[in-house]
């Protein structure tokens, strides 16, 4: 229930004026709501409170109804992702590796949680599940750059890399 | 009618088609609990606490929601269905806040209730992994505790089926899952218009008004205050239900003697300013109709419908009546007239009001409201903080004597009394506005057409050669769709009514919560409405400008209705609002 962090929303009018036409296309089906959502993250990547509240308002229902619906289900991202996204493996290979101890690093050296993206919009951290090398674990990765037998002194060193 | 023959717990019952296995039990005066299902409301299945057994059916039926059909064998109490219900109990209490002796329900709630009655004897089967949250108290009149919240989602059906506001929901998913509001803002930062009607449906201790009795007992005990009190119309037609009275028994009488015994200084009645209230609106009414002033004219005195006006009709609030409600009118009377004539130092004057209404509290504090350079009213507590204070002062309501309320301020009408039901304002205004225009007596007083639970009601009457359209809706949801039409030019209006809560204040947020086996089954706004309706008939003045307090107070104060002094006093102003404020 408590708040996270992101990046500031960042929005265009090209990606509004995107936003509305979708809404007035595929308003008139019944059940449109998820199909307006998801065009809405094909949009902007993500579904702030400013998305949501257009949807809301356009739609002529609560906010708390859309914000339901992108709660309830995985698809939806309510914050942006990073310009350099960080997945730590918590499979198990990884996780019996110390891939725990790296994840908790990396909230510590940020400052944000896992779902979360830093406020200067650079790094935004997620947990993951398995990406296929286990037997580098333990495995992060950052965009499409995998680290493998990571330890958490290696960390400063490769954020370093991406600042 | 086409009826359905059914066998439940092998006797024969006839049923209504259509009708759930729930309803035809109820025909067999078989009571089939309930937790989650409220009827129209919140039909979704899905506490299972109202599971029973159908011969042929493959496992437990939820029977609030499963149509009977011809033949249908039944049974409601087998050891199956028993067991099944007390594991959902426990199931339950194993991510519930179990602190019961200290929870405001303690006594009145569902969850208790029932764990005691299907003997739950060990609440601590199922404990493990545990949801912890803290309360949101950010609203000016409630805390929700999600720590004792068990998913029923009463609260967000009544919010958005009824109330058309919907600013709580379920948020994430499966042990997740909670109650709360989008972007997890509090309560107070959303377009929530104060209800209460979210308190009123909850079965557990989740969601509460913010309690005010201490700071009452405190103020009685200080020897520095004059504490006074008001109390509203409604509140008598249904405080002896938390007293176990049946619903529909008029403790006027008792009231007034209960307050008397909690040590107020002066015991008044919210009928005085009711009757005020009248003397206002009904001129400003037909000042508005003489001199092309903004029409419709709709009502002020409810104030979750002023909130959600400004939230929702922001455009609108030009037709809102500026008189303040019966609350705050008394306040600002007392604290300048009363205060003046008894020699009472208004700094030291605490005025608590006793309300239906948790929307009272955040009226309490709208800018606007403090006529005389302190605020018009210092505490407003709802009819179940009232029967709170009645217990905790050892109290014997029910052996109480019938007392009167004091002079001036507790001196009303019949007119007074009835806005404590939906259309009792209107009724109330044209018996003043008609004899006012017309300057000849009303033949009957009873105008019927505005009278009854239906949620939106239009009458229309010959007054002094204009035919004055009047309507009145309760409700938020129906007052939304009444104003909907009006902005669209489908339905004109001279005067309408709003009252916040469906049935108006006598369903209010604020009064003793009933539960759903009562709910369901019940006309409880019917039996209410019919106890004011009842004090109106047999009052022998029922005209708010035939009460002599209020002449006087016309008389020797504030000069004429719609003065100088009285628009001082008695007048205020609204706000524009958004629904999403971000």
């Amino acid at each position: 229930m408590e708040r996270k962090q992101t990046a500031a929303f960042q929005g265009t009018d090209q990606q509004e004026k995107e936003l509305l036409a979708a809404i007035e296309e595929l308003k008139i089906e019944k059940g449109c709501l998820m199909p307006i959502m998801q065009r809405a993250q094909d949009i902007y990547g993500y579904l702030p409170m400013e998305v949501q509240k257009i949807i809301a308002d356009r739609l002529g229902i609560p906010m708390e109804k859309v914000y339901g619906v992108a709660t309830f289900y995985s698809q939806f991202n309510l914050y942006p992702k990073g310009k350099y996204q960080i997945s730590v493996c918590l499979g198990t290979a990884c996780y019996v590796k110390g891939s725990g101890d790296i994840y908790n690093k990396l909230m510590e050296k940020l400052g944000i949680k896992g779902g979360e993206c830093t406020a200067d919009g650079k790094f935004s951290l997620d947990a993951c599940r398995c990406v296929g090398a286990c037997g580098l674990a333990p495995v992060m990765m950052i965009n499409d750059e995998v680290y493998g037998r990571l330890t958490v002194d290696e960390l400063d060193g490769i954020l370093e890399k991406y600042q | 009618m086409e009826m359905i023959n059914v066998t439940i717990n092998g006797t024969q019952v006839s049923a209504p088609a259509g009708s759930t296995i729930l309803e035809a039990a109820r025909l067999a005066n078989i009571e089939i609990p309930t937790l989650c299902y409220l009827k129209e409301i919140n039909e979704i299945g899905a506490c299972r606490i109202c599971v029973v057994e159908v011969k042929g059916a493959k496992s437990l039926v939820t029977s609030c929601v499963y149509p009977i059909s011809e033949g249908m064998e039944i049974w409601t109490n087998t050891p199956k269905v028993l067991a099944s219900r007390k594991k959902t109990l426990q199931l339950i209490l194993s991510d519930h806040d179990r602190k019961c002796l200290s929870c405001v329900r303690s006594g009145n709630c569902e969850l208790q209730k029932l764990c005691h009655d299907y003997k739950v004897d060990d609440e601590t089967l199922y404990d493990g992994a545990r949801n912890t949250y803290a309360l949101d108290e950010s609203a000016a009149h409630m805390v929700r505790d999600n720590n004792k919240c068990i998913l029923c989602r009463r609260c967000t059906a009544v919010c958005e089926k009824v109330q058309g506001i919907g600013v709580i929901g379920a948020n994430e998913r499966g042990f997740s899952t909670y109650i709360g509001s989008a972007f997890a803002m509090g309560l107070g930062e959303t377009s929530c218009v104060s209800c209460g009607q979210c308190i009123a449906v909850c079965p557990t201790g989740a969601i509460y008004e913010k309690d005010y009795t201490s700071q009452i007992f405190d103020a009685l005990a200080d020897p520095e205050k004059y504490v006074i009190v008001q109390t509203a119309p409604a509140v008598r037609a249904a405080l002896g239900e938390a007293f176990g009275l049946p619903i529909g028994t008029d403790v006027e009488g008792k009231l007034a003697a209960a307050l008397r015994r909690l040590g107020f200084d002066k015991v008044f009645d919210t009928n005085f300013s009711a009757d005020l209230t009248i003397m206002e609106e009904a001129n400003e009414f037909v000042e508005r109709v003489q001199n092309g002033g903004v029409l419709p004219m709709i009502t002020s005195c409810s104030p979750g419908w002023v909130k959600y006006c400004e939230h929702y009709f922001p455009d609108m609030t030009e037709n809102l009546s500026s008189c303040k409600s019966p609350q705050q009118m008394f306040g600002a009377i007392a604290k300048s007239y009363y205060a003046e004539k008894m020699g009472i130092d208004k700094e030291k004057l605490v005025v608590v009001s006793v309300m239906p209404c948790t929307a009272k509290k955040f009226e309490v504090g709208r800018p606007d409201e403090d006529a005389n350079g302190v605020p018009d009213v210092d505490i407003a507590i709802t009819t179940r903080e009232l029967s709170r204070m009645i217990e905790r002062a050892g109290i014997q309501f029910t052996q109480l004597p019938d007392e009167e309320f004091d002079a001036p301020l507790g001196l009303g009408t019949g007119a007074a009394v009835i806005f404590g039901a939906t259309g009792g304002v209107m009724e109330a205004a044209l018996r003043t506005a008609v004899e006012t225009l017309t300057g000849e007596e009303l033949a009957s007083l009873d105008f019927t057409d505005v009278r009854g639970m239906e949620g939106i009601k239009e009458a229309s009457y010959e007054v002094a050669g204009l035919n004055v359209k009047v309507a009145v809706a309760s409700g938020l949801g129906n007052a939304r769709e009444l104003l909907t039409k009006v902005k669209n030019g489908e339905a004109q209006y001279h005067f309408i009514e709003i009252m916040g809560c469906p049935g108006g204040c006598i369903n209010g947020g604020g009064q003793p919560q009933q539960p759903g086996s009562v709910r369901n089954f019940t006309d409880i706004r019917g039996k209410r409405a019919a106890v004011l309706y009842n004090i109106d008939k047999n009052n022998p003045i029922r005209k708010s400008h035939e009460n002599p307090a209020i002449k006087e107070l016309y008389e020797t104060y504030l000069g004429k209705p719609g003065s100088h002094r009285a628009h001082e006093l008695l007048h205020t102003t609204y706000v524009k609002r958004q629904i999403h404020e971000i």
